[in-house]
């Protein structure tokens, strides 16, 4: 196989292009990279088809100076989905714009989880482990009993069951609903 | 066994609806369920004592050689018995325990008989994949039975807590069962013993099944969700918790002992984690005040008792650990229950309040006396006779040569001492009278709570007193463990009384030690508090999520800071860095390169790369657009001049529409691209995109030299023109010979033209098509021709009478109409919907096609809506274009559907030809049909983008008041820079404004 150096660099060159722009925030210029690296993956698979020729179709000539249909057929599927893609992408543009409220910010988009601290990312995931304080909680209190009559509640459980239960307070508002 | 599993489903699946009617009857109704499968059971008996089995077996995956076979042997028999019974028995305990206000019990009593038939499929189900599947359903189920209080907060972490714990043991056996099938190759739990699998796999696989059992069971380091589960209602305690699901480990380990006992890791595991676990549970449950939690841990004890019995690998040790499953189930499912009874009667489990409830309470007393010394090992009860059977075989191992024998028959000694002292402390707990406190005062019940319990306890008593006659049933199971002692002694048998031997001696030390231990309490008590807890599983357990919880935490905040640039950063980044270092190890390229293939191709590209560039820079974004679309009309050119007629085609038609819906969507937008937001990091992007630019290019020079086979291009010709009927290569093999790809191409544009006329129309989309009010009149062919008076220019004096060149155009702004573009768009619309219909069918022939038509025939709507606006876009389309798009998919599906009624495959295509007159030959292909699917297909897409986009964007400005904003020198830049923040709430809650016009459209 060979092909035209053109080409090829041309491809190198819009995708270059297209990746700069699309590493943007502004999700319009997103959208134009898009079509950027659009166009050059389409060129690259039309690359792979060869040397120039005739048309794939037979109109009774030679078959043999023919350039290869099957890139061709996967383009041409490429190139509509490209279509629809694209405007998709501006009508999520669009709706984002809308729903954000952005006005003149346009269609640029603060980053997400910019402000977030490391602690308040933590947060999120708390309150799974205070289901399981809360039964550890319950079941050491069981086990505690009410502390009076026993004899088993020393002092060093004590202090530990207390700090403990300042850990997990919301656990306790929930630990004296009748048990069966 | 297979109809049985199907009663439970369907049963279990009506019980909710039942109990909206019976109440807490539904229980008795249920309970008839489990009670029938144990029926059946015992019917089975016979068989299964002759050594035999009943099998079942329906294939399911013939292809993993996994069928839905039963077998029900001596050991399924005892499980199978056990389950159903105790789960009857449970069941009709539950009608009592609950009442009929008691929030979702529909839901809890269809999960309890769900457990039920779950259970008796675990145990009788002989394919090792089948009974994983059954035992992760008892996780899951469990999981819901222990969260029943929903609102709990302890009682939904209980459940949880289980759930992880046993699906990770569950996980980690899964791993042991795919690899000991695939050894054996065979997934039948029968073969797979029988023929044990002896290899280093083989042993692996075994341990690997055993942590899946281990945690199933409660087994230390595992043990700590058990006493968790007390959060669950007190039924699901006895039948779970103590009889059914935590037996599933037992059971399993059971099963595999015959053929696995003397594999390498097998005892030592079991026999340490065993002597553990009974001696940590045993000396828990010593300290416990809640009588619930007190059992909980004895359990957990109990159950360690059990897998060194069990896994033991004699055949004495067998057919105790048989006798001991089904002795605890027995006395610990009544414990529980009777538990549930105080609870229920004195409202509260915690000894220290109760007193007297053994005078007040006779019956239930005696009933927990029995169960009681049952547990504790006191003759004549069953209890007695299984731990007598234990110490005796576990001593004949030890005899016998095995190391491990003395050190479970120590273990077990200990662990039963314990035992005794806190089965004492229980029975002295719950129905001692304490001077200082009160008789407690107990609420009536009626007689038959005690039903369940009391069946279980003459059943305890029975066994223990004719223990012989269930040795012949228990035995076959036991003959089965070949292991050591059984030659050197006549084989063990289970009966009340042995005689004066060692195990009687050692039980009577046993008990004497263990009331010692509970009249020296408050020793125990003090020495207890001293020793501190080493090792907390449950609180490792929490730490061990709360770290999986931060790191994921953690990584997610790393990962996730930087919005999408820095994800798809770091997406591109790794694309380079992989496929640039296959690209640098690579040694195959092409064999010529050529600067040029004719030297105006350097012409175009080099245009092309400057757009690229440009539209890379530019800050305007229509110029951005528009450069952005030289590249795409310089790939038309390039494809016109490679002999590519169809791509140069539909590109040059796709950048035409594509340019227009961006000035579409951009007239919304500031025109100037991120003024506030200034570009940043752009020498971090510009290194990435020149690497990608670089790697692409790379990849593709590499890939032009790695072709190793002839191109199938050669053949293609003749497949087109015979097979295809048709001489344009390229649209046969897009209707015909690739058909299933343009099908999964049209499905992807059917979903994104719902997508955009989704994201537009919030809220319906057939609400809004805007039609003309005189539309129907003006339609009419004489009014069409009659020149009508045009209310908007009419003036005093002279009328201006002017035929209306587009039916809509008087409803657009006269300051910004254009007669030209409308007489225009007037005279080529029509012959270019002609002309598209001709490029759909000439497609099959000429450059061409579905696509390309449907293109033309959308950009002829595209001109309609440019000039005359939204109303002239519906006066042109006057239909829904979610119909346009259906017919098309219909048309497509429906050809590939149609071929399969001839004894086609589908898609397969049909040529009909005809010698018409004028005309001559005429070749019609089914294909055409396929191709005219895809040509709507496309004509919906573009007219849905267009409604959306165009015309619902244009509604909702007008509706934000700003009216048109066109371009940058609009009348009013005050206007313009107003976000329109203020005014969208109110029309997105009244999308509908303009359905009042529309009204006859629907």
């Amino acid at each position: 196989m060979s092909a035209s150096l053109t080409l090829v660099i041309l491809m190198a060159v819009m995708y270059a292009a297209g990746v700069y722009v699309m590493l943007e925030r502004s999700l319009t210029r997103v959208l134009i990279g898009f079509l950027l690296v659009g166009n050059a993956t389409n060129l690259l698979i039309f690359i792979m088809s060869g040397r120039p020729g005739s048309s794939p179709i037979v109109t009774g000539t030679s078959v043999d100076d023919m350039v290869d249909p099957i890139p061709q057929v996967l383009m041409l599927t490429a190139i509509v989905i490209n279509f629809g893609i694209t405007a998709l992408l501006l009508a999520l543009i669009y709706r984002s714009w809308w729903l954000a409220q952005l006005g003149d910010e346009g269609d640029t988009l603060t980053d997400e989880h910019a402000a977030e601290s490391a602690d308040q990312a933590d947060n999120a995931f708390r309150s799974s482990s205070d289901d399981d304080d809360a039964v550890a909680e319950s079941i050491d209190e069981f086990e505690r009993g009410d502390g009076a009559t026993s004899d088993e509640d020393t002092d060093t459980q004590k202090t530990d069951a207390a700090g403990r239960a300042a850990a997990s307070t919301s656990a306790a508002s929930f630990g004296e609903e009748d048990p069966r | 066994m297979v109809p049985f599993l199907l009663a439970f489903v369907m049963l279990s699946v009506l019980t909710p609806w039942l109990t909206r009617y019976l109440g807490t009857r539904v229980f008795y109704l249920i309970a008839l369920l489990p009670a029938a499968a144990f029926a059946y059971t015992l019917t089975q008996t016979a068989t299964v004592t002759a050594g035999g089995a009943v099998k079942q077996s329906i294939p399911w995956i013939p292809q993993l050689g996994i069928s839905l076979s039963f077998r029900v042997d001596t050991l399924a028999w005892l499980l199978a018995l056990v389950v159903t019974g105790i789960g009857a028995l449970v069941l009709v305990y539950c009608a009592r325990y609950f009442t009929d206000d008691e929030p979702s019990l529909g839901r809890f009593a269809a999960l309890l008989l769900a457990f039920a038939g779950t259970m008796y499929g675990l145990v009788t189900a002989d394919d090792l994949v089948i009974m994983f599947m059954f035992w992760e359903i008892t996780s899951v189920l469990s999981y819901l039975l222990i969260g029943h209080y929903t609102h709990k907060r302890e009682s939904r972490g209980a459940a949880l807590q289980a759930l992880i714990v046993t699906t990770f043991g569950g996980l980690v056996m899964l791993v042991g069962v795919v690899m000991i099938s695939v050894a054996s190759g065979t997934t039948s739990l029968a073969y797979i013993v029988a023929n044990p699998v002896t290899d280093t796999m083989g042993t692996w696989a075994v341990l690997l099944i055993l942590v899946g059992a281990l945690s199933k069971s409660a087994l230390v380091p595992f043990h700590f969700w058990l006493p968790a589960a007390m959060a669950a209602p007190t039924p699901v305690s006895a039948y779970l918790h103590a009889a059914a699901m935590v037996k599933a480990g037992i059971y399993i380990v059971a099963r595999l002992a015959p053929g696995y006992a003397d594999s390498d890791g097998w005892l030592p595991v079991l026999v340490t984690l065993g002597v553990w676990t009974m001696v940590v549970g045993a000396w828990r449950a010593l300290r416990q005040y809640d009588l619930k939690l007190l059992l909980a841990y004895g359990t957990v004890s109990q159950l360690g008792f059990l897998m060194i019995a069990i896994g033991f690998n004699t055949r004495d040790t067998a057919l105790a650990g048989a006798a001991l499953l089904l002795a605890h189930a027995l006395y610990k499912a009544t414990l529980f229950l009777v538990v549930g009874v105080i609870d229920h009667r004195a409202g509260t489990r915690d000894w220290r309040k109760l007193s007297g409830i053994g005078r007040n309470a006779p019956a239930l007393a005696v009933i927990a006396l029995v169960a009681v010394a049952s547990m504790a090992g006191l003759p004549p009860l069953f209890g007695f006779v299984a731990k007598e059977a234990v110490f005796t075989s576990l001593l004949d191992a030890g005899v016998g040569g095995s190391g491990w024998g003395y050190v479970a028959l120590i273990g077990t000694a200990v662990g039963s001492v314990l035992t005794v002292a806190y089965s004492i402390r229980f029975f002295w707990g719950a129905f001692g009278t304490r001077k200082e406190q009160p008789a407690t005062v107990l609420h009536a019940s009626p007689w038959d709570t005690l039903f369940a319990p009391g069946v279980l306890t003459v059943a305890t008593i029975g066994l223990g007193l004719f223990a012989s006659v269930l040795d012949p049933l228990l035995a076959p199971y036991a003959d089965t463990v070949p292991g050591i002692g059984t030659l050197t002694e006549p084989p063990y048998h289970l009966a009340l009384w042995h005689g004066l031997e060692p195990a009687l001696y050692l039980s009577a030390v046993v008990l004497l030690l263990g009331a010692m231990l509970f009249r020296a309490r408050r020793g125990v008590s003090k020495l207890q508090a001293r020793v501190p807890d080493y090792i907390d599983a449950g609180r490792g357990y929490g730490k061990a999520i709360r770290s999986v919880d931060r790191v994921a935490a953690r990584v997610t905040h790393f990962a996730q800071r930087g919005g999408l640039p820095q994800y798809l950063g770091t997406i591109l980044s790794v694309f380079v860095v992989a496929l640039g270092f296959a690209a640098f190890v690579n040694r195959t390229w092409p064999d010529s390169i050529v600067l040029w293939d004719y030297p105006g191709q350097v012409l175009i590209a080099l245009i092309m790369a400057i757009c690229a560039v440009m539209a890379a820079r530019v800050g305007q974004r229509m110029t951005a657009v528009i450069l952005a679309g030289v590249t795409g009309y310089g790939l038309v050119t390039l494809f016109a001049f490679h002999g590519a007629p169809d791509l140069a085609l539909t590109q040059a038609l796709v950048e035409s529409i594509t340019l227009v819906i961006f000035v579409l969507v951009l007239r919304r937008l500031p025109a100037n691209i991120a003024q506030h937001n200034k570009p940043v990091r752009r020498k971090r992007r510009l290194l990435i995109g020149s690497l990608v630019g670089l790697v692409m290019g790379t990849i593709g020079f590499i890939a032009l030299g790695a072709r190793d086979f002839e191109s199938i291009a050669g053949a293609l010709p003749r497949l087109s023109v015979d097979d295809g009927h048709g001489d344009n290569i390229v649209n046969v093999m897009l209707v015909d010979i690739r058909a299933w790809d343009t099908m999964g191409e049209v499905s992807v544009l059917i979903v994104v033209a719902t997508g955009v006329a989704s994201l537009l129309f919030v809220s319906g989309r057939n609400a809004v098509v805007p039609r003309l009010k005189e539309s129907r009149s003006l339609r009419s062919g004489a009014n069409r021709r009659r020149v009508v008076a045009d209310p908007e220019l009419s003036s005093e004096g002279h009328a201006v009478t002017r035929q209306a060149f587009l039916l809509a155009g008087r409803k657009n702004d006269p300051s910004s109409r254009s007669i030209l573009i409308e007489v225009l768009v007037r005279l080529l619309f029509h012959p270019a919907m002609i002309v598209s219909i001709y490029l759909l069918f000439a497609g099959h022939n000429l450059p061409g096609g579905g696509f390309a038509g449907g293109l033309l025939a959308g950009l002829a709507l595209v001109a309609r809506y440019l000039a005359g606006g939204r109303y002239e876009l519906s006066e042109a389309a006057p239909i829904d274009p979610g119909k346009i798009l259906g017919l098309g998919v219909i048309l497509a599906v429906g050809m590939a559907v149609l071929s399969l009624f001839f004894d086609g495959i589908p898609l397969e295509s049909a040529y009909f030809t005809a010698t018409v007159p004028v005309l001559g030959d005429l070749s019609f292909g089914t294909s055409t049909i396929f191709d005219i699917g895809v040509y709507l297909v496309v004509i919906g897409l573009t007219y849905d983008i267009l409604r959306s986009l165009g015309s619902e964007i244009d509604r909702q400005s007008e509706a934000d008041g700003i009216g048109q904003r066109p371009e940058p020198d609009a009348e009013a830049p005050a206007d313009s820079n107003e976000p329109p923040a203020d005014t969208a709430v109110g029309v997105r809650i009244d999308p509908q404004t303009e359905t009042s016009t529309g009204g006859g459209s629907q």
